[in-house]
């Protein structure tokens, strides 16, 4: 691709300063590159100490790695955001329908807006879940909408994150390097604040629990334990809401109720946010063979004595054949146009537009349904003929397990590096809390970077980075 | 707090305090081996014995040599009470236990893995040994500073005070156990310079010398020196403080949960009917037997403790 073919959201397509970066380029100019290189290291020095890790699967040894964090923030104006906020939550209170919908009455289908098929055959559907109401009518209590830019004014959501959203602890602690590393930044620019995440967090999901509970409600993070990839996000929000870190094994259901083995005994818990997997939550009920989760617990929620956080089952609302409905969905349920646009999708169970997508696989990105973290992934433009030969024989083998969406120009923003300012592809995770009152959208989220040089994977586990995210207030 | 936490608490300091026990021990055999002339490997030997890992090194099928027997110490991974591996274990139950500590703790104990790791990344030449074990050393120092200075005095402290000063009985008791005969009242052989030696390495291994000197003066009696390692309540290595310690946590946590659990009664006991009495009626009941009893006492003591707070079921 050209450079002209690539939004820059410092520079626009013409090499003219955006006005969201007015003032940090006049204090970048005024920073001597030697003591940037060294505040970056002193960043990453600063991850190592706190611990800021991530383990990476398929390592021969299960090693804690860091995430690159480079220096300069991405940097959204308050326009630009409210614009974007208001497309998320109605994205969000729709999903939110479309999931209550899909395990009670199925209106959705019965209009014919959606194929049976796409419920009926997916194994993101959980039939357990069919006539159950959660507490508060809430599914998706915490979601992580995935964004990308191509212009000025055009975004489009590439992944909706229902089931278990990770990344905000880098989100926190992003912002609270910078604070740390470049104060000054922050006295003359007017960011608003992530900082009240972990209470917000804490209250939405207090605000969601079961209607016996009482006023405070106990809640506690279940995380699968110190190997999972995530564990120190899990002790993270834990240690930072001030609730406890549990695992399968520190609980019971005791007199119907999901307890926690205390110092002194058992205590039940009101609201569970869990970061395992639904099949992995209750043996009883899923996996027989799951050690993570808790016999019984599903009982125990269908019998409203306690909230899992997100609802399990909610996760065919992010399953991608059902993303390329997501149009359809927000209309039948908001009855408004959609704000934030999907990226057109070619869904290669329909013979139609396999044929399109064995023809264009050169210029297509092609997507296991039910993968994630940018494994199992083809990116037409930059595959070799042998990867794409490849492919074509998985797509005809299989063609339903596969999406296709065109390559997009995806926006960049630069990094430092050795030369200076240098622009890299980024996306955009913004987080989401929803409790019956409210949708509550932290300003800001978690902006990932390709740190290879037109690289389109801003994956963590394929050497992507994060940066600060900024708000600016208006 | 969880019963999972406690027991992190509890595993976390008792792998902190064992670094510090094994690195001590290291230093004693440095020093006790540059001093004296004649076989060098002899006294390693000893120190090894003293660490309570002679057995498990032999089993290893190694000669001991100094160099051996320094790395088996500081490094091995197959020897579960090394520096390296004791330290890996506190971070590990650090990890396991994070949003019971404060900040400051953590990074300190994650700071201190992380210079463990570097430092002992390879076999230590005798002329970095001083260095590397002073690093080491402050390292350490600075998890239980930021311990005493940020944690709050609540459950949390009383499980983690508890795992330091059982483990650390367990060490006191268990250089006693080995090395009890040179303490042993004999005629024959006080002031021989063979005893001597062995006097210094048991003080310095529970980094006692000063301590003991400002007490007793410079003459090394082994009475004095087992009264100073068993009953002395001011000597923070005894075996009374220690178990006076534990005992003080746990009445702290009886007040707190308002129960009065059977690991009390056992604590109370050993410190009533064993160190709260005077160093000759200890030898008229046979010190080897003695040290023997109260080790396996402290044993019984920390099982107790792990169900009356439910550490695992």
């Amino acid at each position: 691709m050209k450079d002209e073919d690539i939004f820059d959201e410092m520079w626009g397509r013409h090499e003219t300063l955006r006005q969201p970066y007015n003032l940090f380029k006049h204090w970048f100019d005024g920073e001597e590159p030697a003591r940037l290189r060294a505040k970056q290291r002193e960043a990453e020095e600063l991850f190592r100490l706190t611990g800021i890790t991530f383990n990476v699967y398929g390592r021969a040894e299960a090693e804690e790695r860091l995430i690159p964090f480079d220096i300069v923030p991405r940097i959204i104006s308050g326009l630009e955001w409210q614009r974007l906020s208001r497309g998320i939550e109605q994205r969000v209170r729709a999903i939110n329908a479309f999931l209550h919908d899909i395990y009670h009455g199925q209106e959705i289908i019965k209009s014919g807006r959606l194929p049976e098929r796409m419920i009926a055959d997916n194994d993101a559907f959980l039939p357990h879940m069919i006539g159950v109401n959660p507490p508060g009518g809430v599914y998706t209590h915490i979601v992580g909408i995935d964004l990308v830019r191509t212009d000025d004014n055009q975004f489009y959501v590439l992944e909706d994150n229902a089931r278990t959203p990770s990344g905000v602890s880098y989100m926190l602690e992003n912002r609270e390097t910078m604070l740390q590393m470049f104060p000054e930044l922050f006295a003359s620019n007017r960011v608003k604040r992530v900082e009240t995440y972990p209470s917000d967090l804490r209250s939405s999901l207090s605000a969601c629990a079961p209607p016996g509970a009482g006023s405070s409600p106990t809640v506690a993070v279940l995380t699968p334990g110190i190997y999972n990839s995530a564990y120190f996000e899990h002790a993270f929000l834990a240690d930072q809401m001030g609730v406890e870190l549990v695992e399968g094994h520190d609980l019971s259901v005791v007199d119907g109720r999901v307890a926690m083995r205390t110092t002194q005994g058992y205590q039940p818990i009101d609201v569970l946010y869990r970061r395992v997997d639904d099949d992995f939550l209750d043996p009883l009920n899923f996996n027989p063979d799951s050690a993570l989760g808790v016999p019984g617990i599903m009982d125990v929620y269908r019998a409203g004595g306690i909230t899992i956080a997100n609802a399990p089952g909610t996760g065919i609302a992010d399953d991608k054949a059902i993303y390329s409905y997501m149009p359809e969905i927000v209309e039948f349920y908001t009855g408004e146009r959609p704000l934030l646009e999907n990226v057109p999708t070619w869904r290669c169970s329909e013979p139609d537009a396999l044929a399109y997508v064995l023809d264009n696989l050169e210029e297509l990105v092609v997507k296991e349904v039910h993968g994630s973290g940018g494994y199992g992934m083809l990116i037409g433009p930059t595959a070799t003929r042998k990867d794409i030969a490849e492919f074509r024989k998985k797509l005809r083998a299989r063609p339903a397990n596969y999406i296709a969406q065109p390559t997009l120009a995806l926006s960049t923003v630069p990094v430092f590096s050795r030369a200076g300012l240098s622009p890299r592809h980024v996306d955009l995770r913004p987080f989401v809390l929803v409790s019956p009152q409210k949708v509550n959208i932290t300003p800001g989220g978690l902006t990932r970077v390709a740190l290879k040089k037109g690289s389109l994977v801003v994956n963590s586990s394929q050497g992507g980075g994060t940066k600060d995210t900024w708000v600016l207030e208006d | 707090m969880l019963g999972k936490t406690a027991n992190g608490l509890y595993w976390m300091y008792r792998y902190l305090e064992r670094a510090e026990a094994t690195s001590r021990l290291v230093e004693t055999g440095q020093r006790i081996a540059l001093t004296r002339l004649g076989s060098s490997d002899a006294e390693w030997r000893s120190i090894l014995q003293t660490a309570g890992m002679l057995q498990s090194f032999e089993a290893s099928d190694e000669e001991v040599t100094k160099d051996a027997a320094i790395d088996w110490m500081l490094r091995s991974r197959a020897n579960p009470s090394s520096v390296l591996t004791s330290i890996e274990g506190a971070r590990q139950n650090a990890r396991l236990v994070r949003t019971a500590l404060t900040h400051e703790v953590w990074e300190a104990v994650n700071g201190c893995y992380m210079t463990a790791r570097e430092v002992l990344a390879r076999k230590v030449g005798e002329r970095d040994l001083p260095k590397v074990m002073g690093e080491i050393r402050q390292r350490t120092a600075l998890v239980r500073g930021a311990t005493h200075g940020t944690m709050m005095r609540n459950d949390i402290y009383n499980f983690a005070r508890i795992g330091t000063f059982l483990e650390r009985a367990d060490n006191t008791a268990r250089i006693l156990d080995v090395k009890y005969y040179v303490l042993l009242p004999t005629v024959m052989s006080v002031g021989s310079s063979i005893d001597n030696v062995q006097w210094e390495t048991i003080l310095r291994s529970v980094s006692a010398r000063g301590g003991f000197r400002m007490t007793y003066g410079n003459d090394y009696d082994p009475g004095d020196i087992a009264s100073f390692l068993i009953l002395d309540r001011r000597m923070p290595r005894s075996l009374a403080f220690c178990v006076g310690k534990i005992r003080d946590n746990l009445e702290h946590l009886c007040r707190t949960y308002g129960t009065t659990p059977e690991s009390l009664a056992r604590v109370s006991y050993i410190q009533d009917r064993y160190l709260t009495r005077d160093i000759d009626s200890v030898f008229d009941d046979g010190l080897h037997q003695y040290i023997q009893t109260v080790l396996s006492l402290i044993g019984g003591l920390g099982a107790q403790i792990e169900i009356d707070y439910r550490f695992y079921e």
